[in-house]
């Protein structure tokens, strides 16, 4: 954690991880400070985020049982609150299964080599105002240069497998990545374009304030963050493999893809992969969208500041449960048309528009109602001619029965 | 000559030399991403998080994906053995070493001119804004010039994979409408 000179003025809820870190330092010598430091954040964050992983799998249970009609894991200790635990003792005494033809180094590197990816990226998310594990000038191309290997280690787990619906896995996950890779990024240019920086404690500092005492300033609040934020979310939906983009693991189709011949904690160490690169991507849209830790109002900042952020960050974590639960998964042609004929569009449209914004940034007054409505407009008129000429022809579909 | 440079050196030359070296090609793509990897990290040390950052987005993320993509298309069997042409002809050896001659042209004076840096100093701190100015004003040629290199080759390796006439249309792709699929008459 960065060593910054912590204000008086602030609650002592908000200093007090940092206090906790002083205090757990003044135990050790000077000398070892500089490594202890890197080491208590490392082990804050994987703690964190492995508690968050193991309740956030006992969530989505619960929450796709109730959306299906039924309860959901409900007997492992109270009202199945201890169903994580359980499922960890049953995936680390689970036998190891490794196929006799599989590449070995590369069958037991992959998932290894996944989970370490998906955890790196959360380095240079600021959790609080004062919680960032490292703060770096090109954080935002620091935490895509992460995550951009991650398919990588999925194509490695199809590829070593040896065994041809996890190879068709791993074709699938390299088609997906080169296809929503180009948004993903697309999609977060403007804000670097408008917030004038790729450090990301600079870009939720240029999210504080309020317009008019009760607007905030959050990138999601404009029309050019407005589209942006959607087209990011849709993509990540896809980096993570999550549905309705689940195309690599399509359980129907691919009996699990890649995870085909993986068992015991390997087989959970994938899954581990997916909510924490689930989890890095909605913190970096919270980061960049939804105002990072700041608060909606001034006088709830009373909570301290890394409240706000896990709970934006659930919400967005309950967003994609939620999406998990209601659409089906996509076809292959459907998956790389939507990414090419109209994400791409719409990212490339949405640069424009936030460069609009930033060169009418001086604008006050009646002119003020003028920029909402040229960028509103420069985000709706393009969405409503693609989807009307993209998906025109293609639905309702007309069902005909034989005739009783 | 510091201990992170040797370091990071050395997992490029291994990991360059075992990709030549390794006859199963999917190996040799993965230990050159292991060197492209090796290659940001030197950008790092030398105080260029830019291009250290942005060289792992687009080789590791981008270019490695194309890499196992043509070498996954382009193998009918995954065992099957590199064909190694016996008798190499003299234009064969001609080619090879012209094309060394080029590549050792180009490289060996300019690593004789270049001063090597014994220890990474404090890198230029160039704000992204900076570098933006940077490629839209003095070096915009270039800028345009490589993207014309680009749209030219995509638009070559377009024509080189289009099926032209209608023999070379596989039989499973009917116009790619998706309809009327075993209405229509046997492939002769």
């Amino acid at each position: 954690m960065t060593t910054t000179s912590v204000p008086s003025s602030e609650s002592w809820l908000e200093v007090a991880p940092l206090q906790a870190r002083d205090a757990l330092l003044g135990l050790l010598p000077e000398s070892l400070h500089w490594i202890a430091s890197s080491v208590l954040a490392i082990a804050v964050l994987v703690g964190a985020f492995g508690l968050m992983f193991a309740y956030l799998t006992l969530a989505e249970r619960k929450l796709l049982g109730r959306i299906q009609n039924r309860p959901g894991p409900n007997r492992t200790g109270w009202a199945g609150l201890l169903q994580p635990f359980a499922d960890a003792v049953k995936a680390l005494t689970k036998e190891d299964i490794v196929p006799r033809d599989a590449d070995k180094v590369l069958h037991a590197l992959a998932p290894v080599s996944l989970v370490a990816l998906s955890l790196i990226g959360l380095a240079v998310i600021p959790f609080g105002r004062h919680l960032v594990a490292i703060e770096l000038d090109a954080a935002v191309l620091y935490f895509f240069a992460a995550g951009a290997a991650t398919e990588l280690s999925i194509f490695m787990a199809g590829w070593a497998s040896r065994n041809k619906y996890s190879l068709l896995a791993a074709m699938r996950a390299l088609a997906q990545l080169i296809s929503y890779e180009v948004p993903l990024l697309l999609s977060v240019v403007p804000v670097v374009l408008v917030a004038g920086t790729l450090s990301t404690t600079a870009i939720v500092a240029a999210q504080g304030g309020w317009a008019a005492g009760f607007w905030p300033h959050w990138h999601v609040l404009t029309p050019w963050g407005f589209s942006a934020f959607c087209l990011f979310m849709i993509a990540a939906l896809a980096e993570s493999n999550r549905s309705p983009f689940d195309l690599p693991e399509a359980e129907s189709e691919l009996i699990a893809g890649h995870l085909t011949e993986y068992s015991g904690f390997k087989y959970a160490l994938f899954f581990m992969a997916e909510y924490f690169g689930m989890a890095a991507l909605s913190a970096m849209a919270v980061t960049l969208f939804l105002g990072g830790w700041q608060a909606p109002l001034g006088w709830l900042e009373v909570l301290p500041s890394y409240v706000w952020f896990a709970a934006k960050l659930l919400a967005l974590l309950a967003g994609f449960i939620w999406i998990r639960a209601t659409f089906p998964r996509l076809r292959i042609d459907q998956l790389t048309r939507l990414a090419w004929k109209f994400l791409v569009p719409m990212a490339l449209l949405n640069l424009a528009n936030a460069a609009f914004w930033s060169l009418t940034a001086g604008w006050s007054g009646p002119l003020q109602a003028v920029r909402w409505a040229v960028s509103l407009a420069a985000v709706v008129v393009p969405f409503l001619l693609l989807s009307r000429s993209l998906f025109s022809g293609l639905g309702p579909r007309v069902y005909r029965y034989a005739p009783s | 000559m510091s201990l992170a440079f040797l370091a990071l050196a050395l997992v490029c030359v291994v990991t360059a030399s075992a990709a030549m070296i390794s006859r199963n090609l999917i190996h040799s793509a993965l230990l050159l991403v292991l060197t492209w990897i090796g290659l940001a990290g030197l950008y790092l040390w030398a105080g260029a998080d830019f291009v250290g950052f942005s060289q792992a987005i687009v080789y590791v993320g981008g270019v490695s994906m194309v890499v196992l993509f043509a070498v996954l298309l382009t193998r009918r069997q995954r065992d099957e053995p590199l064909v190694l042409i016996p008798e190499a002809g003299v234009g064969r050896v001609v080619a090879g070493l012209a094309a060394t001659f080029w590549v050792a042209a180009l490289l060996v004076p300019a690593m004789v001119v270049a001063p090597l840096v014994q220890r990474a100093g404090p890198g230029p701190t160039l704000t992204v804004k900076r570098i933006g100015e940077l490629l839209a004003g003095p070096h915009l040629v270039a800028v345009l010039v490589v993207g014309v290199i680009l749209t030219v080759s995509l638009i070559g390796a377009l024509y080189l994979a289009a099926p032209v006439t209608a023999e070379d249309q596989p039989e499973w792709d009917n116009g790619g409408t998706g309809r009327d699929r075993g209405n229509q008459e046997e492939p002769s």
